[in-house]
C-alpha cells in the first residue's frame, strides 16, 4: 500500500489581501472584499480568474461559491468546502481541504479565502442580542460569559496555574507581533509601537489577558490559490509546498460546559504530532511560526504543543529577543499577525507563511525554507499546516 | 425581586433546550437542587448533558443530586462589559468548579462575594442558588460559595 500524505502533492502559487481596515471601516461590502482578493491572488499567480476551479473557507463564511463562481463567470464550478466549526481554527483546515481535492483530482485550482465587514455584520467580541439562551450558552451567557475572550480566558488560567507561568510569557508574544507589524506598511497597527511598559499599564479585558493580549477584529479579505505541484512552476511566483496538514482536537474536547479532560491545552496534543509525522520534520527544522493570537495565551499553549519548547520552558524561553525576526531562535508572526497586521480570522497568517518561503516578507528570515502555521488555539476543531521551498521536497 | 443578583439584570434568559436535553437540570436549580447526569448502565457521571454515555455508549442516562460542594478548578475575571446589561457592572468573577464527589465533572459559575478578590485554585467552594423568580420565564442560577466565607 502506498503512504497516503499531501507531502509534496500540491502548492500554494498565489496570494492575494485587500487593504486591511479596522472593524466596521472598509468602503467595500463584504462580498467585494472576497472578490478582489481572489483578484488579487489571481494577478499574483499570473493566471486567468478563470482558471479557478473551486473554493474552500472556514468559520461560515458567508460568501458562498456558487455566488463568486457566477460573479466571476468561471466556467465549471468542481469543489465546494467549508470546514467545520472552530472559528479560527479552520485556517489550516480549509487549505488541507483544498489541498486533499487538488491532490485526489477533484478540482485543479482551489481558492481558499476568508472575507469579513464587521461594519455590515456581527463583531465577534460583542455579545449578541437577544432575550433567552439555551444549550451551551445558556450555561454561560447568565454568568457573563459570552464573548471569546471569556470563553477561552480559564483555560489559559490553568495553564498558567499548573506550569507557573509568568506574565512576562504572554506579553512577549504581544511584543513580537507590533514589533513586525512596524515593517510591515500593510499592517493597521503599523506606525504604532508597543512597549513593555504600555502592555503592563494596559486595561484588563479578561485576567489573566490584558487589552494587548487580545486580537484586533478588522475588515477585509484574504486568497490563496492551491494548484497540483507538478504545475507548480507555470506560475509567476516561487511556489510553496504543503508539506503537512493536520486538523482536529483531542479527546472529548467539546465536552460541554468547559468539561474537556485535557482542558489546559490549545487543542494540539494531538493534533501536532500527526504534521510532524506527515511533513516527516522536527521542531528544529521549523525556520518560522505564523500562530493564530486570538489570544496570547493561546499561542504560548500552542508553541508548546507543536515542540517548540516545553512548558517548563516556557518563561525562560518567551522572550521578545527569541521571537523576533531576522535572527531570533523562533521567529514569531512575522507580518504582525492578528494582534497587529489584520484580524483576517489568521487567513493573514497563511499569506505571510507563503511570503517566508519567497522572500517577500517585511520582516524577512533570512534562507526560510520551511514556514509552519498554527490557526486558531484553544477552539475545536483546530489545525496547523507546514509549507516549504522546493529544496524541501 | 427584592435580593440583589450577582450580575446586573439583562442578561440572556437560560432555557432548556427544546429538545428537552438539560430540562431536569433548569428544573433542579428552580427545586435548590444541582442535578447532574449519571449513566444508569455503568454509572459514569457526564456533564455538560448529552444523549448518550459517553463511556459505555448507552443511552440510559439518568439524572442525579448531587452536593453542591467542589474545589476551583480555574476561573477568570473579566473586566471589558461585552454586553449592554454589563455596562456599568465593573469586573466579576467566573469560576469553573471540579466536583470530587462526581468523578470531577465541571461546573460553571459566578463566585459571589467581592468581585476583586484574590482567588485561589484549590479553594473549596460551596453552591449558592440564586432564582430570578421575575424573569420570563423564572430561572435559577447557580453560583459558588468560597467554603467559610460570609
Amino acid at each position: 500500500m502506498t503512504e497516503r500524505t499531501l507531502r509534496g502533492e500540491v502548492a500554494i502559487v498565489g496570494i492575494g489581501e485587500t487593504t486591511y481596515y479596522k472593524h466596521g471601516k472598509s468602503p467595500d461590502p463584504e462580498f467585494m472584499l472576497a472578490l478582489k482578493a481572489i483578484l488579487a491572488a489571481c494577478a499574483d499567480a499570473g493566471i486567468d480568474p478563470r482558471k479557478i476551479d473551486g473554493f474552500a473557507s472556514y468559520s461560515n463564511d458567508r460568501n458562498d461559491p456558487s455566488r463568486l463562481a457566477a460573479a466571476l463567470g468561471l466556467p465549471e464550478l468542481r469543489f465546494s468546502n467549508m470546514q467545520w466549526g472552530g472559528g479560527g481554527g479552520g485556517g489550516a483546515g480549509a487549505v488541507a481541504n483544498a489541498a486533499a481535492a487538488v491532490a485526489a483530482g477533484l478540482a485543479d485550482c482551489i481558492v481558499v479565502f476568508r472575507a469579513l465587514a464587521q461594519g455590515q455584520f456581527q463583531r465577534f467580541g460583542a455579545a449578541p442580542p437577544g432575550g433567552t439562551a439555551s444549550g451551551e450558552a445558556a450555561l454561560n451567557a447568565p454568568y457573563g460569559v459570552m464573548s471569546p475572550a471569556q470563553r477561552y480566558a480559564m483555560r489559559a488560567m490553568r495553564f498558567i496555574h499548573e506550569n507557573g507561568i509568568e506574565p512576562g510569557a504572554q506579553r512577549a508574544i504581544a511584543l513580537a507581533s507590533y514589533h513586525h507589524a512596524q515593517r510591515n506598511p500593510r499592517a493597521v497597527m503599523n506606525g504604532k509601537p508597543l512597549t513593555a511598559e504600555v502592555y503592563d499599564a494596559s486595561r484588563w479585558i479578561v485576567e489573566p489577558w490584558r487589552l494587548f493580549d487580545c486580537c484586533m477584529e478588522n475588515d477585509g479579505a484574504a486568497a490563496l490559490i492551491v494548484v497540483p505541484a507538478e504545475q507548480a512552476r507555470d506560475f509567476a511566483k516561487k511556489p510553496a509546498y504543503l508539506l503537512a496538514a493536520a486538523q482536529g482536537s483531542e479527546y472529548r474536547n467539546g465536552a460541554r460546559c468547559h468539561n474537556a479532560p485535557l482542558y489546559a491545552t490549545s487543542s494540539f496534543t494531538t493534533v501536532a504530532p500527526h504534521l510532524y509525522a506527515m511533513a516527516r520534520l522536527q521542531p528544529a527544522d521549523v525556520d518560522v511560526v505564523q500562530s493564530y493570537e486570538n489570544f496570547t495565551g493561546g499561542v504560548l499553549m500552542s508553541l508548546v504543543e507543536h515542540g517548540f519548547f516545553t512548558a517548563e520552558e516556557a518563561n525562560n524561553f518567551l522572550v521578545p529577543e527569541n521571537l523576533l525576526a531576522p535572527g531570533g531562535k523562533l521567529p514569531l508572526n512575522t507580518s504582525g499577525g492578528n494582534l497587529a497586521e489584520c484580524y483576517m480570522h489568521g487567513l493573514e497568517l497563511q499569506v505571510e507563511a507563503v511570503r517566508q518561503i519567497r522572500s517577500e516578507s517585511t520582516t524577512q528570515v533570512p534562507d526560510a525554507q520551511v514556514s509552519m502555521v498554527i490557526s486558531g488555539p484553544m477552539v475545536t476543531p483546530v489545525s496547523s499546516l507546514i509549507l516549504g521551498s522546493g529544496e524541501t521536497l | 425581586m427584592t435580593a440583589a443578583t450577582y450580575l446586573r439584570p439583562g442578561l440572556p434568559i437560560p432555557v432548556a433546550e427544546n429538545d428537552g436535553l438539560d430540562a431536569p437540570y433548569w428544573e433542579g436549580t428552580r427545586r435548590g437542587e444541582l442535578m447532574v447526569q449519571r449513566c444508569k448502565a455503568c454509572g459514569n457521571w457526564q456533564w455538560g448533558p448529552e444523549w448518550i454515555c459517553h463511556k459505555c455508549l448507552s443511552f440510559d442516562m439518568g439524572w442525579q443530586k448531587v452536593e453542591g460542594r467542589g474545589c476551583i478548578y480555574s476561573w477568570e475575571r473579566p473586566w471589558h462589559p461585552v454586553h449592554p446589561a454589563l455596562k456599568d457592572q465593573g469586573p466579576y468573577i467566573v469560576v469553573l468548579v471540579e466536583l470530587p464527589q462526581a468523578a470531577g465533572i465541571r461546573m460553571l459559575g459566578n463566585l459571589v462575594g467581592d468581585p476583586r478578590q484574590a482567588v485561589r485554585i484549590g479553594a473549596e467552594v460551596e453552591a449558592v442558588f440564586e432564582p430570578h423568580n421575575d424573569a420570563k420565564p423564572p430561572f435559577t442560577l447557580v453560583h459558588w460559595k468560597i467554603i467559610g466565607a460570609s
